[in-house]
């Protein structure tokens, strides 16, 4: 049985199923609120979501069951009296020992030691942040992406949007910009060298070989092999190297899924065409991956954080929603898509566990 | 003390109670004695910077208030969701 816990606009959402047929909706939460982000915590269980109240301001929640009683957690704000206040989280993502982070607009980043009952600024970065020139993407000053290092819980990468990448080896202590290589073809030419102005979309780590990572990029889709210092660029052979969300198959570091937009100026899929498109081999080749998934008339936005996957493999699982509140999925790594929902409030984000 | 009208969620987090009397010379004030009484109260009206959050209206005698608005021991304070922030 999978779980699927979907953020929309209207509500966390609680799938469950098998691949290849409709998944059952197991119980709706947050009824009328915007769920910005919900996750499964693999060490304790429990079930812990993002809410973005447009009168009451972003809150963390967790619950034993996501059927069940909701508790709001501590220390999820800004250091008080200062010009700031905290718009968002986006993301929260488990850490290697046990803890979990959380990452939000204004470009900050929490970290948990307790399942998410409390949770602590990272001050390291929030300095940076406070007397950096730091400015915000479409969506917002959002660090959208947490990438932990498999087996060595002080390493961490992040990626803000749009002050590119930064990592840590020293558990937040210290940090240090990862971007050689990205390239914003939305500055004029004279600002290249000197910017930091970075629009990560979205980044990942690949979990059996930690130094190699992949973003999708604002423009772009990049590969790093040296744990994101240096970037290159493997968006050729895409329809468009434009798009939000990303996933890999953690059992192949030379795998990455993607799923192009048209461009900045028209986020929606290529053609009313709706394809996934897969690399094995680091980015050197796509292949489309579209067989089951709307082929005409079908002009989808899917978000950042909208795309996730569970299990590895030939058996790997791969499900993203759309804002126009379909979710589709696959059981074969892409080979094949199913419906699982339809008719949802606009998904913003999607996580799969088993 | 004023007498504090809250509606919504709010009420909830602060005893279940539709009014009560809360001391502060200014809506400010009488926010932050809110959160002292009911400490589930804080951060759901003002943010971290003491400003109220942009969708909630706080009225004081049925005109509209702002963190500096002066509260008189009579007066009644009512704390409500701005009908701006639902969107669609």
């Amino acid at each position: 049985m999978t779980e699927l816990l979907l953020g929309t606009k209207k509500g966390l959402f609680a799938l469950e199923g098998e691949p290849g047929s409709a998944f059952e909706l197991r119980c709706r939460a947050f009824a009328g609120e915007p769920i910005d982000f919900a996750v499964r915590d693999p060490a304790s269980g429990r079930a812990i979501a993002t809410s973005t109240s447009p009168f009451y301001g972003p809150k963390i929640w967790f619950a034993e069951d996501p059927a069940g009683e909701w508790t709001q957690a501590e220390g999820v704000a800004l250091p008080e009296g200062g010009d700031r206040a905290l718009e968002r989280i986006w993301v929260i993502v488990p850490g290697d020992d046990g803890n979990l982070y959380a990452g939000g607009d204004p470009g900050v980043l929490f970290e948990s030691r307790d399942a998410g009952a409390t949770w602590e600024l990272n001050g390291a970065l929030w300095e940076h942040r406070v007397n950096e020139d730091w400015q915000p993407g479409g969506g917002g000053l959002c660090l959208h992406s947490i990438a932990p290092w498999p087996g060595e819980p002080d390493k961490l990468a992040v990626a803000v949007s749009a002050a590119g990448v930064w990592l840590t080896e020293d558990h937040g202590a210290t940090w240090s910009r990862g971007n050689r290589g990205i390239v914003p073809r939305y500055l004029p030419e004279e600002a290249l060298e000197d910017t930091f102005q970075l629009c990560v979309h979205r980044m990942e780590r690949a979990s059996r070989d930690p130094e190699r990572m992949f973003i999708q990029f604002h423009g772009g889709v990049y590969r790093s092999d040296d744990a994101g210092q240096n970037w290159t660029a493997i968006g050729e052979g895409l329809p468009s190297d434009f798009g939000f969300p990303l996933a890999l198959d953690p059992s192949d570091p030379d795998s990455a899924y993607v799923i192009p937009l048209t461009g900045d100026f028209d986020r929606v899929t290529p053609e009313g065409h709706v394809r996934v498109y897969e690399t094995r081999d680091g980015g050197a080749t796509w292949t489309p991956r579209g067989d089951g998934l709307p082929s005409a008339q079908a002009y989808l936005t899917v978000l950042r954080r909208a795309f996730d996957r569970a299990g590895e493999g030939s058996s790997l699982q791969l499900y993203f929603g759309a804002t126009s509140g379909d979710v589709f999925g696959s059981g074969d790594a892409g080979a094949s898509w199913f419906t699982a929902a339809t008719r949802l409030p606009p998904v913003f984000s999607v996580t799969a566990s088993e | 003390m004023a007498v504090v009208c809250l509606h919504g969620p709010l009420r909830n987090l602060a005893g279940a109670r539709a009014e009560q009397e809360v001391a502060g010379a200014t809506v400010h004030e009488l926010l932050c004695a809110l959160e002292d009484l009911h400490p589930a109260v804080a951060g759901w009206i003002l943010d971290e910077r003491g400003a109220i959050r942009r969708h909630i209206n706080v009225f004081v005698n049925g005109e509209r208030g702002r963190e500096r608005t002066v509260v008189g021991t009579a007066d009644r304070v009512e704390i409500l969701p701005a009908i701006t922030g639902g969107g669609t």
